[in-house]
């Protein structure tokens, strides 16, 4: 009989067939008094709690807080927005996992996200993945990831460089964003989406003095 | 036409709120505070404006449906703008975040609503950062907190930032991933209007269809209604991409016909190649061909030649790319998004990208496209929400529309695996029902 083998198609949940040890009781919130959390994580988070009706809301701004400071949603970094916020790591990290932006295994520093879908890959979306891969090669600093559609396929195809849109790309440039990303650098300013105008002939006309409404 | 969303974007400053002040910014919350809320939505009524965000649902209908009772209530904003193809309520937040904050304190104005949020896609970083300072600035201004502008009603606004995750842009996703939950979407009913974030009435709609709202009350409802045709009326964002030569941001009046949005605004493919098929609007929609390239582009046209408006999103895609490699990348950013609840999407998603697989790996048979096409009818409607329908829909109309390029895929690439020649035609057996 052939083996079946399961739980491996990929669900969008990293780890989620990892083996659980069922006689471990389930972790309590942790104790406040004997967890330490950096007083800057604690504040931020405790800030973002006290903007919604329900603190729970805040989880999400508060795992973001925490990846920051960690690099990552380490276990610890998970036990630190669970002190804080009240709620068990459990419930934390089952909120971690399930978000495309939260890491939960050790990464780089520098994050890059090509966008391999389908606008970016009829431009070269997957040559631009490998070439960026191939470009930043061996150095555990870079956490280079394909990703959904980032909501930028007029640029296609683009990456986000630590949060900033840049495209169209070319391969060659990769190894450009890698460089500038090693030197501190600005990376590729023209190809940035920041100064991109809006295609629409309307929105470039030059500005008059009309004070009156907007239409 | 004149624009409404688009006019001048690109003034340098306008994300500052002198500068849209300047240009008549914030004149259409003075005036809205001084009439009843009942007539503001009867002003959205008259619009006829339908949803942005992909539904295309009238809002002043969905507003009239929030109770009106003094209870606490609620209004949230849809900037989680993840269907592959649309990028529109980026440019505006990024360029005019004033327009889509003042459409917000009127809306929530007109149901009653003393807080709101505006869920944003984690990746939008710069946007987010320049809503931040918007919204800051509409606190000082006194448009956002207490008492606004003494008319007695009051406001919070809340920047919300999610954190990468398709399925946060389906309404009630969002709610749970809004309330610190993973984003799975809940059963309807209850609809948000009547129990929906923290168990409370919520007007929940797209980025487009709030900033709206400031040009229509200046305009007055019924004369905004007199753009676009009967049942789409107003101007629309479109966002194009793929296989043109000028992708980006458009605003147009609702019915424009499809071949000049795609040729005359974009400029159509690159020179020599032809349009092989086109997504009006999203991943989600069922494609079109180039036939159907003098369509009108409003919603009832679209909805009876089989696909729909969805966001807004116009994919082209031209001669030289294969039919199977768009249906496996479509496919796979949905098995990715699935979020697992209901059995059909789940299994559903990931077993017709396990076919598609197939197919490039040589191992398929025609009678593949039999079962790719039952499992997608499976889908249909059997979920929870509409993103099973959303891979089911646009993947059986590729293989329905080019089912001879499919077969003949299927030759090829078992040919280069060594397997031969295919065995007769699916069609003589009966489908194989799953
Ligand atoms: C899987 C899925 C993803 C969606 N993503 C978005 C989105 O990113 N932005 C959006 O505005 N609406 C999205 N929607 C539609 C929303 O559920 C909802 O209809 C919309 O926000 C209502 O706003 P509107 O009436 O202004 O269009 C999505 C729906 C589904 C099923
Ligand atoms: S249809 Fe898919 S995404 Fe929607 S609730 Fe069901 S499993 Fe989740
Ligand atoms: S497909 Fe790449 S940004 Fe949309």
């Amino acid at each position: 009989m052939t083996e079946v083998t399961r739980f491996t198609h990929g669900s969008r949940i990293p780890g989620w067939d990892d083996a659980v040890d069922p006689d471990k009781a389930p972790a309590p919130v942790p104790d406040a008094a004997t967890t330490p959390v950096p007083a800057e994580l604690r504040q931020e988070i405790e800030a973002e709690m006290a903007k919604y009706p329900v603190s729970r809301s805040a989880l999400i701004p508060a795992l973001h807080a925490a990846q920051r400071v960690h690099g990552w949603c380490s276990p610890e970094a998970i036990e630190q927005v669970a002190t804080v916020m009240g709620i068990t790591p459990g419930e934390v990290a089952a909120v971690a996992t399930f978000y495309d932006m939260f890491e939960t295994k050790p990464v780089g520093r520098q994050t890059i996200y090509v966008c391999t879908n389908i606008s970016c890959s009829l431009r070269g979306g997957d040559k631009i993945l490998a070439a960026m891969k191939a470009a930043a090669e061996g150095d555990a600093d870079f956490n280079i990831r394909g990703f959904e559609c980032l909501g930028a396929c007029d640029m296609a195809p683009m990456a986000s460089v630590n949060g900033d849109f840049v495209g169209p790309l070319e391969p060659a440039d990769c190894a450009q964003i890698v460089s500038d990303l090693k030197g501190g650098l600005e990376v590729i300013p023209s190809k940035q989406l920041r100064a991109r105008p809006c295609a629409d002939p309307a929105g470039n006309v030059a500005v008059t003095s009309n004070e009156g409404g907007q239409s | 036409m004149s624009a409404i969303l688009f006019d001048r974007i690109d003034e340098p400053g306008l994300n500052d709120i002198a500068v849209y002040e300047k240009r008549g910014g914030y004149e259409a919350l003075k005036k809205a505070l001084t009439v009843p809320t009942a007539g503001i939505i009867e002003e959205l009524k008259a619009s006829g404006l339908r949803g942005r965000g992909g539904a295309g649902f009238p809002l002043g209908t969905k507003a009239s449906f929030i109770p009106t009772a003094d209870i606490d209530k609620y209004l949230v904003c849809n900037a989680d703008e993840s269907e592959p193809g649309t990028f529109k309520d980026r440019e505006l937040m990024q360029k005019n975040p004033h327009l889509l904050i003042e459409g917000m304190i009127i809306a929530a104005y007109a149901v009653g609503a003393n807080r709101s949020f505006i869920y944003i896609r984690g990746e939008y970083e710069l946007q987010a950062n320049i809503l931040e300072e918007a919204i800051a600035q509409a606190k000082a201004s006194g448009y956002i907190g207490e008492n606004i502008l003494g008319s007695g009603f009051s406001l919070d606004l809340v920047l919300h930032r999610g954190a990468g995750a398709y399925i946060c842009g389906e309404e009630t996703g969002l709610l749970d991933s809004l309330e610190g939950k993973r984003g799975n979407p809940r059963l309807k009913p209850p609809f948000p209007a009547n129990q929906g974030l923290f168990q409370g009435p919520t007007l929940i709609n797209n980025v487009e269809t709030l900033a709206t709202i400031p040009p229509i009350l200046r305009m007055g409802g019924s004369e905004y209604a007199k753009l676009g045709v009967e049942n789409s009326a107003g101007t629309k964002l479109v966002s194009i991409s793929g296989n043109v030569q000028r992708p980006g941001n458009y605003e147009i009046e609702l019915g424009m016909s499809s071949r000049d949005i795609i040729y005359g605004l974009a400029g159509g493919p690159d020179e020599g190649r032809t349009v092989k098929f086109w997504f009006p609007g999203g991943s989600s929609s069922p494609v079109l061909t180039a036939d159907d390239l003098d369509l009108a582009y409003d919603f009832d046209t679209l909805a009876k030649a089989g696909t729909m408006l969805g966001s807004g999103a116009i994919i082209v895609v031209d001669d030289t790319n294969s039919v199977v490699d768009v249906a496996l990348t479509l496919a796979s950013f949905y098995k990715h998004e699935s979020c697992g609840k209901c059995t059909p999407c789940r299994e559903g998603t990931t077993w017709t990208v396990k076919m598609l697989q197939r197919i490039q790996d040589g191992e398929a048979t025609p009678m593949d496209l039999d079962i790719i096409s039952s499992v997608q009818e499976q889908i249909i409607g059997n979920c929870l929400c509409v993103l099973g329908d959303a891979m089911a829909m646009p993947v059986s109309s590729l293989v329905t529309k080019f089912r001879a390029e499919f077969e003949e895929h299927i030759e090829a690439a078992r040919e280069r695996n060594g397997l031969g020649m295919t065995p007769p035609p699916a069609s003589e057996e009966p489908a194989l029902s799953l």
